[in-house]
């Protein structure tokens, strides 16, 4: 899968999650912008299993690699490695 | 061995405290600390109350709607995060209060699943111990005037307690099996130690326990081949109503099936369930499978399924 796949599935994922417009800065944490708070982010974890078939081990439940766009598309980025 | 759940019993402050007392010292609306929570009002006890005043109250309670005297009582938990620091625990005091002179009392200092905890350790030792009483009794007030209130975790808290009545004698309902689980990696999420204000990591805690809960339920109606759809009721511990809602749908079920209080009595940590237990057998409920669910501080969780005798 292409880095760009990968971040236009991500982003359409996000956009299930919330109804609030996406950062234009990958970088920007999406718990300090509103955007996730902590009922979203369960959602936003099952979403990105669902969509990217993967399963989130509990050991990777930390708010932390679910911070940003790029922290997100880093954690897929590994798992498919 | 066999294990049964003979009755509930619970008992609450007097003193209410809305959510509009509550929004004026924590600067939130109380539209929004019900919308974040679900929680329209919590109780708070007296300064001189102590959680083993609590604790005795629930257990006497339980003692009665079970029709036991303590006097048969093989052992007492007592479940509290909240107690004062030191020793001995409030265990002792209550089985004193309760007007033991020998037999065991034992702390379980264990936050929010400390009552679940207690149960399915009951369950295993009633047949060598006889009739144990477990009760989680919580004065969470206390624990969040340590210092100036944080308006994120100052409005979920309640004080109260709630008991429950195990015996190896066949019972109200027979408890089939329980799943216990504890990971401390995550000890520093969810803490409080008197020295400094109660630490709760909001994002941490919501997405482990919104995980975890479900999890542990499934295994352990796996475990007896229940079908979540077939259970009759699920008491969770009351930690927040959108957290019981997400658990519902998690599991397939009708947001209906999980019983909630939270709104009357907020999140009153390892008492809660027990409430929840105790309000849920007082309206006839119908025959079938029951679990019990909690989630809390270190973390510690898991299940318990039971059924209709």
């Amino acid at each position: 899968m292409s880095d760009a796949t990968r971040r236009d599935r991500l982003v359409r994922v996000l956009k299930t999650v919330t109804t609030q417009p996406l950062p234009t800065d990958d970088e920007e944490s999406l718990f300090e912008s509103g955007l996730l708070d902590s009922f979203a982010l369960p959602d936003l974890v099952s979403a990105l299993e669902q969509e990217f078939s993967i399963k989130v081990p509990d050991r990777d439940l930390n708010p932390r690699k679910f911070d940003s766009i790029a922290r997100i598309d880093k954690y897929l980025e590994d798992r498919a490695s | 061995m066999r294990a049964f759940l003979h009755g509930f019993g619970m008992h609450l402050p007097e003193r209410v405290v809305t959510n509009r007392e509550m929004a004026a010292r924590v600067e939130r609306s109380a539209e929004w600390i019900e919308g974040a929570s679900g929680i329209q009002e919590r109780r708070w006890a007296a300064a001189e109350t102590s959680v083993a005043d609590l604790a005795v109250a629930a257990g006497r309670d339980c003692l009665e709607r079970s029709g036991v005297e303590a006097s048969s009582l093989g052992l007492i938990m007592v479940a509290s995060g909240s107690a004062p620091p030191g020793f001995p625990g409030p265990a002792a005091e209550v089985a004193a209060r309760l007007g033991l002179e020998s037999t065991p009392a034992i702390d379980i200092p264990m936050a929010s699943a400390g009552g679940l905890f207690g149960m399915a350790m009951a369950a295993q030792m009633a047949a060598n111990c006889g009739d144990v009483l477990v009760i989680g009794a919580e004065k969470m007030s206390a624990v969040i005037e340590t210092g100036p209130l944080d308006p994120n975790t100052a409005m979920l808290f309640g004080d109260g307690a709630g008991a429950a009545l195990v015996s190896a004698q066949p019972g109200r309902w027979e408890i089939l099996n329980a799943v216990l689980h504890s990971d401390g990696q995550y000890r520093e999420a969810l803490k409080f130690d008197w020295s400094t204000p109660l630490r709760m990591d909001g994002l941490s805690v919501i997405l482990q326990a919104s995980r975890k809960l479900p999890f542990a339920i499934n295994e352990v109606l796996a475990r007896q081949k229940v079908a979540a759809g077939d259970v009759t009721v699920f008491l969770l511990h009351q930690a927040n109503q959108n957290l019981l809602v997400r658990v519902a749908k998690t599991l397939g079920v009708p947001a209906e099936r999980v019983f909630s209080n939270v709104a009357r009595y907020g999140n009153t940590s390892s008492a809660s369930m027990l409430i929840a237990a105790a309000e849920w057998a007082d309206t006839n409920p119908a025959a079938g499978p029951v679990v019990f669910s909690a989630f809390g501080a270190g973390f510690h969780w898991g299940a318990l399924l039971a059924r209709s005798s």
